[in-house]
């Protein structure tokens, strides 16, 4: 891990070594990374993991117990920010931040909020404020100047309109979006965010997206964000890095990341036993392997974390009233209960699992933890919710379906002959197949 | 339609009268052995009972008829006043800040012919009391009110106007304001006693020292916030007034500077030698002269302090200041260097109160630490926060508001009339403004004017409600 951090001309910020101790407490413990240059990259976490602590360091506002940050300018200064207090972090090396929990100045405009931003420049140009107060036409250039840039923002975040109204009268999104003008009006190198999509609805974070990508392409800004929002981590970054207590426990880029068991693990709070349970009962259940195992849990995990993250436009537009369709269709006389499939854990077919559902039907996943069905080309999240509603979990299941099953499926599913059109049952039998021999090839399938 | 509105009309009438009987009989029910008898002594030292019927039926009356009043006009005109309101057009609101300019020019001419304005009007008063037109009784008589309301008054705003650069505009709450003012009135007094220097070159002098004195409790406090800071800042002003107390070899403790050196104008002395002022100009010998040339120094002086204030609003050092009182976090993150905005508050801020204190010592000829305890802090402070913090118009009405009103309440002596002849109207000035002060507060919480100005606008100016505005945290 140490040696992860190379002299990278390309690194905007390295972070080598850093530890944060809140006495006893180790808040970040010997972290190491690098942000590239105009790269946008995310700082992910479980809560308490670290995230805003290092956020902290970086801007100045904590001196961290140990660790070097060096922030390297585009004009070739280098910074140790380790050793600057916070104002001069952003005055002279260029890093800007925004706040988990908003710090705007709500008792002045919007202007008012963007023009204190570009308080060292103006402060110059006013001759620390005597030249200025003697009425000197540099100032009054400069001020004109200031405003006009707050226009250039303002419009950037579509408040142009609202300029001459208290920041504190906008509504929620507003107000993270002029969070982030106003850093940027600090010219900044590095544009830190915390969490800017909290709080945010689905349309204003893609919104968000769009203009944290837009900084990037005009200005050339580097971007380190914490986010918990997965539908901006993962559409909008190029390095992901994950904490979890302090300590990194994934980096690279947001494919691997999402990928990579340790980082499911910790974000689903799953207990050390509660692995070793699951390996357990993966064999059990006849997946041998061990990191099948593990990689059924991942699975899920993805699954969890893009079923509820997901952005509409991303999921796949499934009609409602074929949901309608579906609980209103008559209950087809479900196929005969027959024994399980031979890799099925035989549970009696329980009475939560709806009406209509297919032969092989369980009432629960094996171990707890189901098959990403929405690899399967063809359904999408809506369709592997009904599809577990109806107890189906798994590859094997799907592959194993008789053409009873089939139309059954197709019944509560409102689909006809999809199923079949696009070849579900192969798919899965691969599938399953796959998740068996080689269990890291289906997760990577599991990106939208 | 026309009937149904003579009758809601009647209704209230009738309704007020029915309060007003209401509020009659209580006051009664309540004053009729408070206020009605009164047991006393009489010459042979027996326990007599006086009835005071006339006293009682006042109070009663008060009750009743301000309960009627209320009732019958205060109540639906500010019902009406509310219906209004939320009708305004926006060309009301620009029609409405066209006066408001209007009124502040009115009011700022007012202040530059106030003195004359006196003298004509008492000369005016004269001439109909006596019939003979005699300019020179308007100078005399002048005086008192161009000393006591003119120059007194605007002392007040000028030091509020300097307090509130550190407390209205940078959120530092400040209980050791009249600290700065000592600090500007000993630096002229010693100066001037000691060394002979001119006024005119110890004014910003004195202002420079109690901006120095100002980064001196800027220091130690910069990272104090809140009570901690406010605490503090009272203490500072109190060792300052210590040390004058105690360092008699220099400031002579509780005696005083006295025998300071006036002011001079262009050089040319309030003296009645054939040099003075009134020798010079061919005006008849009179005191008046000097406290004129005082009052348009100290009005000269608050301008100034009210110009810089608003200069510096519009620099960034100032909205800095304002951003300092919403949130000193954010301020940090923005590469402001919160030490030196804050220092610059404080240093700002000390120095009127500098200048003011050395008008201070060149108006009274005397100066002793009696003139620089906590009540005068709190008093300037109460200013800052009745007028609004931040408003320099809602300041100067403030201070005219507080030390006019405590300066008029001497002058009631018509109350006489109502409580008896041993009422001494002096001794209850101070619960009567204690009482104006809650009225205020509880009226008007952000003080007079609560909404704040923006520094800069886009597109139009829009006063910032009072609701958005942070009070700071020190």
């Amino acid at each position: 891990m140490v040696s992860e951090v190379r002299n990278n001309p390309n690194a905007v910020l390295r972070v080598e070594h850093l530890s944060m101790k809140f006495g006893g407490l180790v808040a970040i413990n010997d972290l190491n990374f690098e942000a590239k240059r105009g790269d946008i990259t995310a700082l992910i976490g479980p809560n308490g993991a670290g995230k805003t602590t290092v956020f902290n360091c970086i801007t100045g506002f904590y001196k961290p117990t140990e660790g070097m940050l060096t922030m390297t300018r585009d004009n070739g200064e280098t910074y140790l920010l380790e050793r600057m207090s916070d104002f001069v972090i952003t005055k002279k090396a260029k890093v800007a931040r925004t706040f988990q929990n908003i710090r705007l100045f709500s008792g002045l405009t919007v202007l008012e909020n963007l023009l204190v931003a570009q308080h060292n420049p103006l402060m110059l140009s006013s001759g620390y404020t005597i030249l200025g107060l003697l009425g000197f036409p540099t100032y009054k250039k400069a001020a004109a100047d200031a405003i006009e840039k707050a226009r250039f923002w303002l419009e950037k975040i579509n408040l142009v309109d609202r300029a001459d109204d208290p920041a504190g009268d906008l509504p929620y999104g507003a107000q993270r979006r002029l969070e982030i003008a106003r850093a940027m009006c600090t010219d900044p190198e590095l544009l830190c965010l915390d969490e800017p999509a909290a709080g945010l609805n689905a349309r204003e974070s893609a919104e968000l997206n769009q203009l944290l990508l837009n900084i990037r392409k005009e200005t050339g800004t580097s971007i380190i964000l914490i986010e918990h929002d997965m539908s901006v981590v993962m559409e909008i970054s190029d390095h992901v890095i994950v904490l979890e207590y302090g300590t990194k426990i994934s980096d690279g880029t947001p494919e691997t990341v999402k990928n990579d068991p340790k980082v499911i693990a910790a974000y689903l709070g799953v207990e050390d036993e509660e692995v070793v349970e699951l390996i357990e009962h993966a064999a059990a259940t006849g997946s041998d392997d061990i990191t099948a195992a593990v990689d059924l849990l991942s699975t899920e995990a993805i699954h969890e974390i893009e079923v509820t993250h997901a952005e509409p436009s991303a999921a796949p537009l499934i009609s409602t009233p074929a949901t309608k369709a579906a609980k209103a269709a008559p209950a087809k006389p479900a196929t005969a209960k027959a024994p399980a499939k031979a890799k099925t854990v035989a549970k009696p077919v329980d009475p939560a699992i709806k009406a209509g559902a297919t032969s092989n039907a369980l009432a629960a996943p094996r171990g707890g933890k189901p098959d990403s069905l929405i690899v399967i080309k063809g359904i999408g999240p809506v369709n592997e919710r009904k599809l577990n509603e109806h107890g189906i979990f798994h590859f094997d299941q799907i592959a194993a379906w008789k053409k009873a099953d089939v139309i059954a499926a197709e019944a509560y599913l409102a689909f006809d002959g999809r199923i079949a059109r696009e070849d579900w049952i192969g798919q899965a039998k691969k599938l399953a197949k796959e998740s068996q021999i080689k269990p890291a090839a289906k997760k990577t399938g599991g990106a939208k | 339609m026309a009937d149904i509105q003579a009758s809601g009309q009647d209704s209230v009438y009738l309704k007020a009268t029915k309060e007003a009987v209401f509020a009659g009989l209580i006051a009664f029910g309540l004053f009729f052995l408070v206020v009605g008898f009164r047991t006393d002594q009489n010459i042979n030292n027996e326990l007599v009972l006086v009835q005071r019927w006339g006293l009682l039926a006042i109070f009663v009356a008060v009750a009743a008829i301000g309960r009627f009043i209320f009732a019958a006009f205060i109540t639906p005109s500010r019902e009406r006043a509310k219906l209004a309101k939320s009708k305004v057009s926006a060309a009301a609101r620009a029609d409405r800040r066209s006066l408001k300019a209007t009124v502040s020019r009115f009011g700022l001419a007012l202040l530059f012919i106030y003195p004359f304005l006196v003298i004509l009007i008492l000369a005016l008063i004269n001439f109909a009391a006596t019939g003979q037109w005699a300019f020179q009784s308007g100078v005399q008589g002048s005086l008192k009110y161009v000393d006591n309301f003119g120059i007194q008054i605007l002392i007040y705003v000028m030091l509020a106007w300097g307090l509130n650069i550190v407390v209205g505009l940078a959120g530092l709450l400040d209980l050791g304001y009249v600290a700065f003012y000592a600090v500007g009135a000993y630096s002229y007094a010693l100066l001037s006693t000691h060394f002979g220097l001119s006024f005119w070159l110890l004014l910003p002098m004195a202002g420079i020292f109690a901006a120095m004195w100002g980064i001196v409790l800027g220091f130690p406090v910069l990272r104090l916030r809140g009570d901690y800071l406010a605490i503090v800042t009272l203490a500072f002003g109190e060792i300052i007034r210590l040390v004058l107390i105690n360092w008699t070899v220099v400031t002579k403790g509780t005696f005083g500077v006295s025998g300071i050196a006036k002011a001079t104008l262009f050089g040319i002395p309030f003296t009645t030698g054939p040099t003075g002022f009134a020798a010079t100009f061919g005006l008849p010998n009179s005191g008046v002269y000097y406290k004129i040339f005082l009052y348009y120094l100290i009005l000269f002086l608050a301008l100034l302090t009210a110009w810089v204030t608003i200069r510096l609003r519009r620099m960034p050092i100032g909205r800095a200041w304002e951003a300092l009182r919403e949130d000193e976090i954010a301020c940090r993150s923005l590469g402001i260097n919160t030490t030196t905005t804050k220092l610059t508050a404080f240093a700002t801020g000390a120095m009127f109160g500098g200048f003011a204190g050395s008008f201070f010592a060149a108006r009274q000829g005397f100066v002793s630490p009696e003139s620089f305890v906590f009540l005068e802090s709190a008093i300037i402070l109460a200013i800052v926060v009745l007028g609004g913090m931040g408003s320099l118009i809602g300041i100067a009405i403030a201070a005219a508001v507080m030390i006019g009103g405590t300066e008029l309440l001497r002058e009631l002596e018509f109350l006489k009339l109502i409580f008896g002849n041993d009422f001494t109207p002096e001794l209850y000035r101070m619960l009567l403004f204690g009482l104006a002060m809650i009225v205020v507060m509880v009226w008007k919480p952000r003080g007079f004017v609560g909404n704040r100005e923006p520094s800069a606008f886009l597109h139009e100016r829009k006063m910032i409600s009072s609701e958005f505005t942070k009070e700071g945290h020190g």
